[in-house]
């Protein structure tokens, strides 16, 4: 078989089961794209030796008649998971060296089905940016360009690496986290599928945090079905977060029935901003009579606090950000600031953090420091945190009125180039997850399709938002969107 | 509410990130872009409302309270910058 870093989860399972392919092959085919795509930036640290190691006990498990879905698949994991014996810096300076002792949750599960890791991917320093723009390492880039230009654009973020490497074929599947939309937007940006789970659904254990009561992981793969097949692997009660949900996890791969016969879709009126580019609102209209087309119904809603989601979000992420970075500190891991004579433990700190955390993730942790701060934790946080629940409350109302799932853009535009965004003040860039955030306030499932290219030649995609827990219904309806909307294009190589 | 120089000065104090002195004049213009961002949150009306605490309505877990980890003082200590003798190692802290 040519081209096997092409292939969908779905298809090198098949071709694995058959004895079509083996997972050495599949995994040497990755390797050789990714030595030649270090102009994407998305690999960082490049795990061969390893992945090679699990491909041939995959190979082994699966001769063994004892293959699971995702046995024997290469994936690339973000920088932001704990990966034992391998770098895993989140990006960031602060934590130049670091060696997890331990494997986190997610990609433990995702081991112990027998998945390859290729290496660890680029992100946003702490997964705190929307253009991948804030890494340590440099930017990842996005594989599309705009018509016959060779602008460099921005893969999104905070996950632009894994974007990346899943649209330019270095990988069948990566994983995401998302806290504000940082797998649904990048996933947009490059025209691949992104799911952030339910709240809960996937282990947070080994994460490096963020914003903990954000903060989800989920995968980032080719299409819909690969995007079930790789949830149900990642998924899983874990003891280790006691917010992890003791719930069974279904088979949603056997979820994927694409008949939405009678299912209610809600369009919310609030998410039609002004301002929003023509070609974004024709693309939510033709999304719209899709899925009418496949039998759904329609309905306009209304989710009346959605403008407060985004300034309810840069208090609450940053005041979790401020408290779970307070850990950076110098002594246990990590980078340590050279000390002048006579600096004490005080001066350690303050210099270690200046040196290791780039301007943003400074900026925010001193944003939260701030709205956490005696006199302002009212005023800012306990509002903020009162808003959550309103938004929350929108949600609910909704559903409880018979909505099954909910259609929105997913971005506000295609990517952007990256630098075009240097001067704008931090706000500009926040306004990248004003369609997504919502999600993660109200602790929702939500998954980004791609469903068209703009008059420029780039992605766009749509986002569906879910029911708690009832991903398996929701990546039924985004199969449906998927198959009407038919999107196949693929990045033109130049790298 | 507006941020000037010394409040700037104040908070990165206190999340122990120095700031220099001729840096302090844009971070303070910053966090007054963030803030005046935030100040939208006032237009709302919270009154009666419980601010959330937990995304997902679920009781915390219980276990059982006995030792489930532990003895592992090499790998705790083999990433610090600085570790001596079982320990990690920081500037004097006491006079």
């Amino acid at each position: 078989m040519s081209e096997l870093n092409r292939l969908k989860i779905s298809e090198a399972r098949d071709a694995l089961k058959s004895g079509e392919t083996t997972s050495v092959d599949l995994t040497e085919a990755c390797l050789s794209e990714i030595e030649a795509a270090d102009a994407l930036g998305a690999f960082v640290h490049k795990t061969p030796e390893i992945a090679l190691e699990q491909a041939k006990a995959a190979d082994a498990r699966i001769a063994a008649g004892e293959g699971a879905s995702m046995t024997g698949i290469p994936l690339g994991i973000k920088d932001l998971f704990c990966t034992k014996g391998v770098p895993s810096q989140a990006a960031s300076g602060i934590l130049e060296g670091f060696k997890p002792e331990y494997e986190s949750s997610v990609t433990t599960n995702l081991f112990d089905a027998g998945s390859v890791m290729l290496g660890k991917l680029n992100m946003d320093e702490f997964a705190m940016g929307s253009s991948n723009e804030t890494s340590v390492y440099g930017n990842a880039v996005n594989p599309w360009r705009r018509g016959n230009e060779d602008t460099a654009l921005t893969p999104g973020g905070s996950s632009g690496g894994s974007a990346s490497a899943v649209a330019a074929d270095l990988c069948l599947a990566a994983t995401g986290t998302d806290t504000g939309g940082s797998i649904r937007q990048p996933a947009a940006f490059v025209g691949i599928t992104g799911l952030k789970p339910t709240y809960g659904r996937c282990s947070r254990w080994g994460i490096v945090a963020f914003a903990s009561s954000l903060d989800q992981a989920g995968p980032m793969t080719k299409d819909v079905r690969d995007a079930a097949i790789m949830l149900g692997a990642m998924a899983g009660h874990d003891p280790k977060d006691s917010t992890s949900a003791d719930l069974p996890v279904p088979d949603f791969e056997a979820m994927l029935t694409g008949d939405i016969r009678g299912k209610v879709i809600g369009i919310p009126k609030e998410y039609r901003m002004d301002g929003m580019p023509d070609e974004i609102e024709a693309l939510w209209a033709q999304g719209t009579e899709m899925l009418r087309d496949a039998g759904a119904e329609i309905r306009d809603i209304s989710l009346p606090h959605t403008k407060y989601a985004l300034p309810a979000y840069y208090v609450i992420a940053p005041a979790e950000a401020s408290s779970n970075l307070a850990r950076y500190d110098g002594v246990r891991f990590g980078h340590r600031a050279k000390l002048s004579q006579g600096d004490g433990i005080t001066e350690m700190y303050e210099k270690t953090r200046a040196e290791g955390f780039g301007h943003e993730v400074q900026r925010r942790i001193m944003i939260g420091t701030y709205v956490l701060s005696a006199g302002f934790y009212d005023a800012y946080y306990n509002r903020a945190r009162k808003v959550r629940t309103l938004i929350k409350q929108d949600f609910e109302t909704v559903f409880n009125d018979g909505i099954d799932a909910i259609l929105t853009p997913a971005t506000p535009s295609a990517a952007f180039g990256l630098g075009e965004m240097s001067d704008a003040d931090p706000v500009q860039m926040y306004l990248n997850d004003i369609f997504t955030v919502t999600v993660n306030l109200a602790g929702l499932p939500g998954i980004a399709v791609p469903t068209g290219l703009d008059n420029q030649g780039l992605p766009l995609g749509l986002q569906l938002i879910g029911r708690p827990w009832e991903e398996g219904d929701l990546l039924n309806t985004a199969y449906a969107l998927e198959q009407a909307a038919g999107f196949v294009a693929k990045p033109a190589r130049w790298w | 509410m507006s941020i000037d120089i010394e409040t700037a000065r104040r908070v990165a104090k206190l999340a122990r990130i120095k700031v220099e002195d001729d840096a302090l004049p844009a971070l303070a213009h910053e966090f007054n872009d963030i803030l005046g961002f935030i100040e939208q949150l006032g237009e709302v009306d919270v009154d009666d409302v419980e601010p959330m605490t937990s995304v997902t309505p679920m009781r915390l877990k219980r276990r059982e309270d006995v030792i489930t980890d532990g003895d592992q003082q090499d790998k705790v200590l083999s990433n610090a910058p600085d570790a001596r003798e079982g320990f990690f190692a920081v500037p004097k802290v006491v006079e």
